[in-house]
């Protein structure tokens, strides 16, 4: 009787997770064995075919690259200051709920809608960028049109945007560090510096590791402003796997191959999941 | 706290709403002057009336309203639900069944965007509002909120509500759900917040202005080629911004609890 009302209570949401999540991942990684189908050639099994054509494909190689600059531009930085802009707010600091929120409101904010306002700034000689470079005697640059600067342009919004974000678990964890270490400290006449360095930074190490997992999983889903800001462009230098995927599926039409690029992040977001899975374990066992 | 360390500390607050306020400097200025920062500028709301009609802002905004009502009530009920059945069933092969659940977290729908299109196509639902929610709605991650929720109310109460002859589904209604009323306040927020803004899969389910919600609305609105000035630009996205926004300000503390919550899990 439990065995029959647990599985009925359980059913509605079991058959939607099979279908859009259990059942498409198995019929990606099915369809990266079959080249694509058009209606004079059907699709065939063409075994390891897809993956040596991934492996010659220049811009597979770039867009891999790519991420992983993202990710090395983004998450170290927007990191250090969520944690200092958790100190702040965490300290006596006059007006912080305001301080706290304006750290806060991008994250509610869609990715389109910063894209939209940081076009602007972007942009050639109208941009708030050009103007400023422009006042010290530079000339007008195309910030997102040009390989060179279009990815610090990127990183420098996605800080903007992803900083508040993981402030909150910071200060989250600062809150709960007992207050007797702070006063400790002070009768032992510690620095400030020197009590962060050795015993606050040691002691968020388990929230750092946790928001490391979390910001990295998301820079590989992170991927809409790109629809207004550079389309991937100029020439890839900007594009991201989940873009390339997009591209190859309803630009390009070729949805074996894309099939082929999914099943590579489906393995990037699982070796995440697991990193996560083995995090949280540890997490207990300090309890 | 040094006076250089609080200075520092809100000069980055202001430059962390500085775009928000640009914008809606440029939003409420003639187009001319927008890019031109002068005080006495005169004000004008021309650049909201512009944006709501070069763009079907009304259907957007109607469409995105409809889906987040639609994708939470859908989950809400699918969710409690399956998370009652987890904690509170001892059901043969539970275990793995959690873990397949859990396995949502990480490949989230927009992922498998090629495959699920398909599968849309072929239940007839592609451009539809249906279309764009039925993949969240059952929300690993709401279930494992609840699912925890509900292992933390005391078995006694069920048994106390069974001898006052409940059933099985009246001690989910009468006991479980009203106890568990602030995990589903912080559920719903940041599953309408998740939806309100989400764009890649609404972008590839939609090709019409009857089911485009206001984020694939704003892109195309704002894209360059569209050609339209900045200052409309800045009017459009402040609007389709803006309801999620002022919650936001009005309740803060709620929203950024809820946020944590969604992140730790």
């Amino acid at each position: 009787m439990k065995h029959v009302q647990g599985w009925l209570l359980l059913l509605p949401a079991a058959i939607l997770l099979v279908a859009f999540t259990h059942y498409p991942a198995a019929a990606t990684l099915f369809d990266s064995f079959f080249s694509t189908g058009t209606a004079v050639r059907p699709s065939r099994f063409v075994g390891i075919a897809n993956y040596a054509a991934l492996a010659d494909d220049p811009v597979f190689w770039q867009v891999l690259r790519n991420n992983a600059i993202f990710a090395l531009a983004t998450i170290p930085t927007s990191m250090a200051l969520a944690m200092t802009m958790a100190a702040w707010v965490n300290g006596k600091l006059p007006a912080r709920a305001l301080v706290r929120m304006s750290y806060f409101t991008p994250t509610v904010l869609p990715m389109i809608a910063v894209a939209n306002l940081w076009l602007f700034f972007y942009s050639p000689q109208i941009g708030l960028l050009d103007k400023i470079t422009g006042a010290f005697g530079a000339p007008s640059h195309n910030w997102l049109g040009d390989p060179h600067t279009v990815m610090a342009c990127l990183a420098v919004m996605t800080v903007w945007k992803e900083a508040g974000f993981f402030m909150i678990f910071y200060l989250a964890a600062l809150q709960s560090l007992p207050p007797e270490l702070a006063e400790a400290a002070r009768i032992e006449g510690a620095s400030r510096w020197y009590f962060f360095r050795r015993v606050t930074f040691p002691l968020l190490m388990p929230t750092t590791l946790f928001v490391l997992v979390n910001a990295t999983l998301n820079s590989f889903k992170l991927v809409d402003h790109l629809f207004i800001l550079t389309k991937g462009g100029p020439d890839n230098a900007s594009n991201l796997l989940l873009y390339y995927i997009y591209q190859v599926a309803f630009s390009f039409f070729d949805t074996a191959y894309a099939a082929t690029l999914t099943v590579v992040l489906l393995a990037l977001l699982a070796g995440l999941a697991i990193a996560q899975f083995q995090l949280v374990e540890r997490r207990v066992h300090y309890r | 706290m040094n006076a250089l360390e609080k200075g520092a500390a809100w000069l980055l607050g202001l430059a962390w709403v500085a775009p928000l306020l640009y914008a809606a400097w440029a939003a409420i200025h003639p187009a001319a002057l927008a890019t031109h920062f002068e005080l006495l500028a005169p004000l004008t709301l021309d650049n909201f009336r512009k944006a709501w009609s070069y763009a079907p802002f009304a259907r957007h905004f109607v469409n995105t309203v409809a889906l987040v009502t639609m994708v939470l009530s859908a989950q809400l009920v699918i969710c409690t639900l399956a998370a009652y059945a987890f904690a509170r069933f001892d059901f043969a092969g539970r275990d793995v069944a959690f873990a397949l659940v859990l396995v949502q977290l990480m490949v989230m729908p927009e992922v498998l965007i090629v495959e699920n299109y398909r599968t849309m196509a072929r239940l007839g639902l592609a451009d539809t509002i249906t279309g764009i929610g039925l993949p969240y709605m059952a929300s690993a991650f709401g279930i494992f909120l609840l699912r925890q929720a509900f292992k933390t109310i005391p078995r006694e109460l069920e048994d106390a509500a069974r001898v006052e002859g409940c059933s099985t589904m009246g001690v989910l209604w009468r006991v479980y759900v009203p106890l568990a009323r602030p995990t589903y306040l912080a559920y719903a927020l940041v599953s309408v917040s998740y939806h309100w803004n989400n764009f890649l899969w609404p972008l590839i389910v939609t090709n019409s202005v009857k089911t485009r919600p206001l984020t694939v609305g704003l892109a195309i609105f704002g894209a360059p080629e569209s050609g339209v000035d900045w200052a409309v630009i800045s009017a459009g996205t402040l609007m389709a911004v803006a309801p999620l926004l002022v919650a936001f300000l009005v309740f803060q503390r709620q929203f950024m609890q809820s946020f944590m919550q969604a992140g730790i899990k």
